[in-house]
């Protein structure tokens, strides 16, 4: 496993995996900011990730794309590359190495639970295990998402005369509430900030169901009286939100387990609905895994590397820059 | 138990004050025995002997590996919280009312409380778990103050607020003659005023640009303010006891103040540690608060005396719709009845311009106050933070410019942030850590700091994360001391970060001697 570095690097066949800075050959995970940057040589990604990339980049954000299917081997010299579901969003993905007969998983961004957005999170066995540990803390116990959504649909019921803002990040969660209010018989048109109308478009596309959708437009103020606005988290201490008749400010993220997080924020009804994988996740994975070797990026490392070492595993945290703590989910 | 939690649940997210009078006011719509708790809950006056944060937390060490917790402790910032999300899920059990599970929980006997309080925490969900705690811990912060929650019952029923709070120290759980009070059925609770504990007036600070343009001097007075602890005397004939600003009997404490006390009044005053009414500074003053009880030894080493402000009755008689000035010759006068080597009467500062009084506060040297109080000569004695009647007027702190060395995540509001600041001099080539501050900055001060931190940190010890010493902190302190306890040798009152001092490099930084010469140390 001494072929990759800690900034996920490959020196002998000069791989980079979530490269910050443009590189000569990148695998992406999936398409968030952090992880899908412009300017690489030469891309290897699923289809969807580099239609989202394509989408958020331009078509020219990379000179040369490879997309490959989940469980398709890919081969650089004496590197197999294989990309697995990682159900994080759509089109995303775990990466598995293999080189002499050692199995090297990338788990990127990943969450084991059912969501109808994107392919479910595939177990890959392996002898190193590179996870992630956003919420690697024991008090992250994701609740059912059924019933935060109802939550939401429950509030909108009983405040007639309100808006509800939900934020939601514009690339996986905002069409995974979308997803979950349709499961939950909300069939009311509901209404995006226009920075998710592409991807909201593309969605739709892919046979997503997330229903009907409009974008918000500079209606009558009174128009939004009972509807449902879905925003990226920034728009919602922007003015932007101001136009709107008595806005209830939603969010969905895991980090709204914590109701400090939440109040901070001005949040005044938390939804918790993770796209990442909570604590009793990534033990039961990096068990599954039957991985010797655990290394933990970005997220709160800490708890998780103390857990690995008391279950005698050999475990250490990557700090790879340029990846923050917690603001991005 | 789901009711109640889950108004405090929205209470602590909703900021709109109105939302929160509202969603209280529904709450106490509801005319059934578990308000009468809530209202004890929300005033802070309920909280059970034996499970406090220390119990509460031998306990969630049984639950989970203490590693584990403090790593999330750390991280959430709240006890109550960190325990509620961290206690493993059992089946939720059936749930219970507020009130039956306050009662079943006094019951618990000391022996049984790690299994008996356990098994309760268990079945609950989360967010009762988490309410629970925060009863059991005292002291929401939830973002409604007690004042809110007067308010809530008076606008419901029709009342004014300020009768509720003049009634409010004689009323006692469950407060049934408040509530057939509030629904007319009787008339107002019967208060023996005499005996009951008064809410104190208190000051705002003042501006000085704004206020003295617009406040005539010749209506005002000014006196020191005291570096103790403010307290109310009561004394008549049977008895004596003694109160916090709070309104805490803390008579047991302070026995030489009950003992020699003798009259029939209400005193308001500043109880101070000194021998001859010459006070001797708040870090003696420590050692006898947050005591129950004081030895001889303790009396002998470091005796108190109370500093007389005010006057709230005399002989029975009410005086607080009387002007200061009246109230002072009571004051006086109850003084010269009953002297004793335990109360002295505040010093008054007369002033005829606000220059004239700007001199004098920019001319005392004397450590042992704070700065003036400013008073209107006419107030009447006002309970709380009324605005227009008293002010205060700091003393400008002391400041030194000291290098960000180590930070913690803070509590509370601050929770997510790096916000707890150690900070150090120089002792030759090394540093020493001087203080400790978590207030002060601005907000966008606390944003460039929590990222300086988290891309400078040089070493981890469990939550204590060291940094790059690149950063000046001008502190601001009220005072400092010599103190063992300290490696630095020295103890700061109130350090608080004034600003960073981008403009200056590190080694310009004052050597710990070249401190304490400066603040008269050494």
């Amino acid at each position: 496993m001494d072929f990759i570095n800690h900034q996920l690097f490959i020196k002998d066949i000069n791989v980079h995996i979530d490269p910050i800075l443009p590189k000569k050959t990148a695998i992406i995970t999936h398409g968030h900011a952090d992880h899908a940057r412009f300017g690489h040589d030469h891309v290897i990604a699923t289809r969807q990730t580099i239609d989202i990339m394509k989408i958020r980049y331009g078509d020219k954000c990379a000179k040369k794309f490879t997309p490959l299917r989940y469980g398709q081997k890919y081969s650089i010299k004496n590197f197999d590359f294989t990309l697995y579901p990682a159900g994080h969003i759509l089109g995303s993905a775990q990466v598995l190495i293999e080189k002499n007969n050692h199995r090297l998983v990338i788990t990127g961004d990943y969450k084991v639970g059912k969501d109808e957005t994107c392919k479910n999170f595939k177990l890959v066995k392996c002898d190193t295990l590179i996870t992630e540990a956003t919420f690697g803390l024991p008090i992250f116990q994701h609740p059912d998402p059924k019933d935060e959504i109802q939550k939401l649909i429950q509030s909108v019921k009983i405040n007639k005369h309100n808006c509800h803002i939900v934020g939601a990040y514009a690339l996986g969660k905002a069409q995974r509430v979308m997803n979950l209010l349709r499961q939950h018989k909300y069939n009311e048109t509901i209404y995006i900030h226009g920075s998710l109308e592409k991807l909201c478009q593309y969605y739709s596309k892919e046979k997503i169901n997330i229903g009907k959708f409009e974008k918000v437009s500079s209606k009558d103020k009174n128009f939004y009286e009972g509807k449902i606005i879905i925003a990226p988290p920034s728009a919602l201490k922007d003015r932007w939100s101001r136009r709107f008749p008595n806005p209830i400010i939603c969010m969905a993220s895991g980090w709204m387990t914590v109701k400090q997080r939440a109040k901070q924020q001005g949040i005044e009804l938390p939804l918790v609905i993770s796209d990442h994988s909570d604590w009793n996740e990534l033990l039961d994975t990096i068990k599954k895994s039957k991985a010797k070797n655990i290394l933990i990026t970005h997220g709160q490392e800490d708890a998780l590397v103390y857990y690995c070492k008391k279950q005698n595993l050999v475990s250490k945290p990557l700090s790879i820059q340029g990846r923050s703590d917690e603001e991005i989910e | 138990m789901k009711k109640f939690s889950s108004l405090l649940h929205n209470l602590i997210l909703t900021p709109s004050r109105n939302t929160k009078i509202k969603l209280l006011q529904d709450y106490f719509k509801i005319l059934d025995i578990n308000r009468a708790y809530a209202l004890a809950i929300l005033s802070d006056q309920l909280s059970f002997q034996f499970i406090k944060a220390s119990k509460l937390r031998e306990l969630v060490y049984e639950q989970v590996d203490q590693h584990l917790f403090d790593y999330s402790y750390d991280y959430v910032g709240d006890l109550a919280e960190t325990i509620s999300l961290i206690w493993p899920t059992k089946k939720e059990g059936k749930s219970q009312n507020l009130s039956t599970l306050i009662e079943n929980i006094k019951k618990i006997k000391k022996s049984e409380i790690n299994t008996e309080f356990s098994k309760i925490l268990s079945e609950l969900s989360n967010n009762e778990r988490w309410t629970l705690i925060k009863i059991c811990t005292g002291g929401l912060r939830i973002g409604v103050s007690e004042r809110l929650v007067k308010t809530a019952l008076a606008d419901l029923y029709n009342k004014s607020v300020n009768e509720i709070e003049e009634i409010w120290h004689g009323l006692e759980f469950p407060y049934e003659n408040l509530f057939q009070w509030l629904k007319n059925e009787t008339s107002k609770p019967k208060i023996d005023f005499k005996k009951l504990f008064h809410p104190m007036m208190l000051a705002n600070p003042i501006d000085e640009e704004k206020d003295f343009k617009r406040l005539n001097a010749n209506e005002f007075q000014a006196e020191y303010k005291w570096d103790g602890i403010r307290v109310q005397l009561m004394v008549s004939s049977k008895s004596v006891s003694l109160y916090s600003r709070t309104g805490d009997n803390i008579s047991s404490a302070f026995p030489e103040i009950i003992e020699t006390t003798r009259g029939d009044a209400v005193i308001d005053g500043e109880l101070l540690v000194g021998r001859n009414f010459k006070p001797s500074g708040f870090n003696d003053l420590q050692q006898r608060l947050n005591r129950k009880k004081a030895s001889k030894d303790l009396q002998n080493k470091f005796p108190v005396f109370i500093r007389a402000y005010d006057i709230l009755f005399y002989k029975g008689k009410d005086l607080r719709k009387l002007s200061l000035f009246e109230r002072r010759k009571y004051l006086e006068k109850f003084q010269q009845e009953n002297k004793t080597n335990q109360i002295d009467l505040s010093f008054i500062i007369n002033f005829s311009t606000w220059d004239e009084l700007t001199k004098y506060k920019n001319n005392f040297h004397d450590d042992l106050n704070e700065g003036v109080m400013i008073k209107l000569k006419n107030s009447e004695y006002l309970p709380g933070r009324k605005k227009g009647y008293w002010y205060k007027w700091k003393k400008n702190p002391k400041l030194v410019d000291a290098i960000l060395m180590y930070a913690q995540r803070g509590h509370g509001k601050r929770s997510s942030y790096y916000s707890d600041f150690t900070f150090g001099v120089w002792k030759e080539s090394e540093l020493v850590p001087i203080g400790k501050a978590y207030s002060g900055y601005t907000d966008k001060e606390l944003l460039v700091l929590d990222k300086f931190i988290r891309n400078n940190t040089i070493n981890k010890f469990g939550p204590v994360r060291e940094v790059k010493k690149e950063i000046i902190l001008e502190v601001a302190f009220d005072d400092v001391f010599p103190s063992t306890r300290h490696k630095s040798g020295v103890a700061m009152r109130f350090p608080r970060i004034h600003r960073i001092r981008w403009d200056k490099p590190v080694n310009e930084v004052l050597t710990i001697s070249e401190f304490k010469k400066e603040f008269k140390l050494s």
